[in-house]
């Protein structure tokens, strides 16, 4: 028995008139309380839900409720909320609060979501564990000596854990699919500019997505409905069409051509995480989905060109943290120079200095071209990978990680192997592509991910393979 | 190449931070480490490829010329370390002599 909720089955007893928005938020609410050792909760919006659930239930009454009436929803605690704490999980921003909506906060409201809470995460996003959090790592509630993977990690687990229906996260370079992954409900990471990102802190500019965990497909669809679509207040988000993506999900899968990159499935891949994808992809063919042998040659180098373009943007959008306009400043500070250096080095932690400096390092002068620019351009070969591939498969399919979830601390000392466990998921980001990580099984008894990776804005595609698998597997 | 803890000094002022002597060493031998993987890029003919900044075809955006509304100067202060009335302040930049 698993402990999620779907909305699916609180709609149901919504409309039965079983429960109301109340009930259903106060029921999350005692989960949240029962589960603080799992830390996936940063601040818990408590009597402020309660409000709300009490005034979606008069507009349910009287006709008027939105398209996600009742559906809880947990938020990642980078997105910006109007007077609500953002802290990235970061002592810089501990006593932050943000000043207005981020674009995804008011389309959510104005669909009657609940917003239960802001989840933890690793500082500034920068983590594949959860380790990071400068409040103490979440745990992983199908094994609590595991970590749920990151950076989403709160998030992921609010859902896998009960504690709401439905959860935001951003993924930059697999934040939300790794963690889906390990934690065994839907991730999903769409198009680069296919949800605004006004509001959500920015952590590396070419990579960040906002999207849905939830713990099922037709879940994860909801979110993106709403969610998505241009927004003028960020010029990076594509004016292209968002469809129904109810439409999509028909459980067919019928002729749809699934290419399989053998590059995915060679080294380091543990074999109990290959058996339960290879028998996921086995199943689909089953249901009459075509699947074709791709090439995505330039695999063995997508880590070194996500870390080379991902630190050296973070590098610079991390700069504005220097203890003046907001955020942590220094009590120690003598002068201006102090002010920043003292309130920067007070404020980041491990991780977020590592990743500064060697962003710092790969843009500075004399280094710029060899790293920077190189991987720029090597960006360019694996984009155009996948764009090759798609021109004979509608999806790619392979691993969301290349293990199910580690342990505690296993690789918290060694940056290099922690990076390394990345590897199927910063791809997606690379080519700027919309990917899903859904469940397929377990390995040892810990949950196992298959990612689905599609074109450009096809979402439609990526959650149809996804609903395809999820419903022939029951 | 490889990065010495000279170097450390020298990015570590440019991305204002300070670190003490411990970490710098470890710094410098994590960097090491990650930076000498990252040299397999330096494998790949890439002369003829044009770098790619942006993954999805923009052309530049515009918008209208109008006015609209943006955050108050109370919202924009009310995060800030150091007030005075509708300004942010800081230490004193220039020394006294």
């Amino acid at each position: 028995m698993h402990p999620w909720v779907t909305y699916d089955s609180t709609l149901r007893a919504l409309e039965r008139g079983e429960t109301t928005c109340e009930q259903v938020t106060e029921g999350f609410l005692r989960t949240i309380a029962d589960g603080t050792r799992l830390n996936a909760f940063l601040s818990v919006f408590n009597e402020k839900a309660l409000d709300r659930a009490r005034a979606i239930d008069r507009k349910r009454a009287d006709g008027r409720a939105g398209r996600l009436a009742g559906m809880v929803i947990a938020v990642k605690d980078v997105l910006s909320m109007r007077n609500e704490k953002v802290t990235c999980a970061s002592r810089i921003l501990e006593e932050y609060v943000a000043p207005y909506d981020a674009t995804v906060i008011e389309r959510l409201l104005a669909e009657d979501a609940i917003l239960i809470g802001k989840t933890n995460l690793d500082e500034f996003a920068m983590g594949s564990s959860t380790e990071n959090s400068a409040f103490g790592p979440v745990l992983n509630p199908v094994d609590e000596s595991r970590v749920p993977g990151g950076s989403s990690g709160g998030s992921c687990v609010a859902v896998a854990a009960g504690m709401a229906h439905t959860a935001l996260g951003t993924d930059t370079g697999g934040s939300i699919r790794q963690p889906a992954s390990f934690c065994g409900i839907v991730g999903l990471k769409p198009t680069y500019g296919r949800v605004s990102r006004y509001g959500l802190v920015a952590l590396s500019s070419s990579f960040d997505q906002i999207g849905p965990f939830a713990a099922n497909v037709t879940d994860a669809a909801r979110v993106l409905q709403v969610i998505a679509g241009h927004d003028e207040r960020d010029s990076t988000s594509a004016a292209v069409a968002v469809p129904d993506y109810s439409a999509a999900l028909t459980g067919s899968c019928t002729g749809l051509k699934i290419g399989l990159p053998n590059e995915a499935f060679g080294e380091g891949l543990d074999a109990g995480v290959r058996a339960a994808v290879e028998a996921a992809i086995g199943r689909l063919r089953d249901r009459g989905a075509v699947i074709m042998p791709v090439s995505l040659p330039h695999v063995p180098y997508h880590i070194s060109t996500y870390y080379i373009l991902m630190t050296a943007e973070a590098s610079s959008n991390l700069a504005r943290y220097d203890g003046i306009r907001f955020g942590h400043r220094s009590a120690e500070a003598r002068d201006l120079h102090d002010v920043y250096t003292a309130s920067r080095s007070e404020g980041f932690g491990a991780e977020v200095k590592r990743r500064i400096m060697l962003g710092t390092y790969v843009l500075s002068a004399g280094y710029y071209d060899a790293y920077y620019r190189k991987a720029q351009k090597v960006r360019r070969l694996i984009q155009k990978d996948f764009f090759d591939a798609f021109a004979s498969v509608d999806l790619i399919v392979m691993p969301t990680a290349p293990t199910t979830a580690f342990k505690i601390g296993e690789k918290a000392a060694d940056p290099l192997t922690m990076y390394l466990s990345d590897i199927y998921t910063v791809s997606a980001n690379l080519a700027g592509v919309p990917a899903i990580s859904v469940p397929c099984g377990t390995a040892d008894g810990m949950p196992v991910g298959v990612q689905f990776i599609g074109k450009q804005f096809d979402e439609a595609t990526v959650l149809s393979a996804a609903f395809a698998l999820e419903h022939g597997a029951s | 190449m490889s990065v010495t803890p000279k170097d450390v000094d020298h990015v570590a002022r440019l991305a204002h931070l300070s670190f003490t002597d411990g970490e710098k060493q470890r710094l410098t031998s994590e960097l090491n480490t990650i930076l000498s993987y990252m040299e397999q890029l330096n494998g790949l003919d890439t002369e003829h490829v044009e770098p790619l900044a942006h993954v999805i075809e923009l052309a530049n955006v515009f918008r209208p010329d109008v006015r609209t509304p943006g955050l108050a100067a109370d919202d924009a202060l009310q995060n800030a370390p150091g007030r005075s009335d509708d300004f942010f302040t800081v230490p004193k930049v220039i020394a006294d002599r």
